[in-house]
């Protein structure tokens, strides 16, 4: 039964970015920008893991999550290594996400040609 | 024609030229998509949990985006993923499908400028921003709470 909520919060978080770009006509790049800040400060305030309980990938797959674990990595290493671990826990946090973005992009920029500018 | 009036007359020109998107469609659109692509993303890691028990949750998390970020970033190789885009506005940008998929785009779209400053230079002109906004407030999160 959690799909439903997985399902409605995340069409929710996707709406209230459209409604963003309708209203205000805001890029792609702002979007994206303003979402993860959204989820560093969710994590930051401790609002972002009661949410997910229950929303699961219905916040987490949403570049919110993103944010969240970001400032999730960043708290964890600070308590657990103190000042250096501000530096260190956000990326190590997100390392997989963007190595995975930067390497699949990488791989299929290599092997398609693009499609919209033709 | 002093320059206000002549903003005013461009602001005007530039607002009946924007494509007018009927805001209950589309807003509708980016929701039941943006839906279905973090009901995937839960499925992935409901099977993922089911086929190997002994898999960590946090593992299973990250093969779980891992799985997502190849998908968007294969379809929008393909040409597929700006269609859907096209459709659902809002749902493929906000999920972490609309970050692989910002990234592969411009790459993609800058190859003929070459390898170096074309593809890996230009990958990040979305991504950038997000990566660098995301790392600056992460430092200060933990240094706030190194304090605290």
């Amino acid at each position: 039964m959690y799909y439903l909520w997985v399902f409605l919060i995340g069409g929710l978080i996707c709406a209230i970015g459209e409604l963003l770009i309708i209203k205000t006509n805001i890029t792609s790049a702002r979007i994206l920008v303003t979402f993860v800040l959204v989820g560093v400060l969710l994590e930051a305030f401790g609002i972002f893991d009661p949410i997910s309980e229950f929303a699961k990938a219905g916040i987490n797959v949403p570049i919110v999550g993103f944010g969240a674990s970001l400032a999730k990595g960043a708290i964890g290493a600070v308590k657990a290594r103190g000042l250096v671990g501000a530096f260190t826990g956000g990326l190590e946090a997100t390392a997989a996400g963007i190595a995975a973005a930067v390497g699949f992009a990488f791989l299929f920029g290599l092997i398609f040609h693009s499609k919209t500018k033709k | 024609m002093d320059e206000k009036k002549r903003n005013e007359a461009y602001n005007k020109y530039v607002n009946a030229k924007i494509p007018k998107t009927r805001p209950w469609p589309s807003l509708f659109n980016s929701f039941w998509i943006g839906g279905l692509i973090c009901c995937l993303g839960q499925g992935i890691n409901d099977l993922l949990l089911l086929w190997f028990p002994n898999m960590a949750e946090q593992t299973a998390w990250t093969y779980t985006l891992i799985a997502l970020i190849f998908l968007a970033s294969f379809l929008t190789g393909i040409g597929v993923y700006d269609r859907i885009g096209k459709f659902a506005g809002g749902g493929t940008i906000v999920p972490i499908t609309g970050f692989s998929n910002s990234i592969t785009s411009p790459a993609l779209e800058f190859k003929h400028e070459g390898i170096i400053y074309g593809l890996c230079v230009k990958m990040f002109t979305i991504a950038g921003p997000v990566i660098v906004i995301g790392i600056v407030s992460s430092i200060l999160v933990g240094l706030v709470y190194l304090f605290i």
